[in-house]
């Protein structure tokens, strides 16, 4: 099966982006396809790549950065919802002026129609959060 | 900025807005969804429930707690093609909501009715 992930919390602060990340890694094990991983409200701040979780803890960005790497997931940040929070990509900085960026790597960030768009193509889409 | 998705596929969006228009930021993105979302051209129905009727109320103003007030954006939906609009009525009765207090035209269902809005759609979206 084809499944569209919506996450919309941030990490560590809600399980939310834990229980996507355990549901994705599930779902590829068992051999169906994620089309996409859409970060809208809080849960665009799992693309930081400037988070230093305590080394016993879980790092959920590299995380996230590495299952994609492994299996190429397409992980996107809604542009809107990063403006608002601060998470910017290189594009994003020149775009906005700012100095510096912060996405992790093979995070992208993207509009709201990639979410959309997950929705139509998917078979599902699941949410992951209140 | 946004591609539209030319794949000629027609699905059932369902909108449930849950949450109160303030105090989160939940109604505010769920509204940006939406909006982005007519360029889809797919067949979409919004759906208010529990303290989500809050939403639809008339004459807010959030001037004192400075943050936007988007509320005026509902009743453009419908430029958007947003005509279907579902409003649960035990959500509202608990309240001590009516139609009147709303600010768009809406339909009012059943608590039963709502869960086979819910059951009927195919993409849902639960803000």
């Amino acid at each position: 099966m084809k499944f569209g992930i919506l996450v919309n919390e941030g990490p560590y602060t809600h399980q939310a982006s834990d229980t996507a990340y355990h549901f994705v890694k599930a779902a590829l094990d068992e051999g169906h396809q994620i089309y996409r991983v859409f970060f809208y409200h809080d849960g665009v701040n799992n693309g930081t790549r400037l988070a230093t979780p305590p080394q016993d803890d879980r790092h959920i960005p590299n995380r996230w950065s590495e299952l994609a790497k492994e299996y190429k997931l397409d992980l996107v940040l809604c542009v809107a919802a990063a403006q608002r929070r601060g998470m910017v990509d290189p594009d994003e900085m020149k775009r906005n002026q700012k100095d510096a960026h912060n996405i992790a790597d093979n995070f992208r960030i993207s509009g709201l129609g990639q979410l959309i768009e997950a929705g139509i193509q998917s078979d599902r889409l699941i949410t992951f959060g209140d | 900025m946004e591609e539209q998705a030319e794949s000629g596929i027609v699905k059932k969006f369902l909108y449930v807005n849950r949450r109160a228009p303030h105090g989160s930021i939940y109604a505010h993105e769920a509204l940006e969804v939406v909006l982005i979302a007519a360029a889809f051209e797919q067949d979409v129905t919004l759906a208010f429930i529990d303290d989500g009727v809050y939403q639809l109320k008339k004459n807010q103003d959030t001037a004192d707690i400075n943050t936007k007030n988007f509320s005026k954006i509902y009743s453009a939906l419908e430029g958007y093609d947003v005509e279907k609009i579902f409003v649960e009525k035990e959500s509202l009765d608990e309240r001590g909501l009516k139609e009147d207090d709303l600010s768009v035209d809406v339909e009012i269902i059943s608590s039963n009715d709502m869960k086979k809005l819910i059951t009927a759609s195919e993409v849902i979206f639960n803000f």
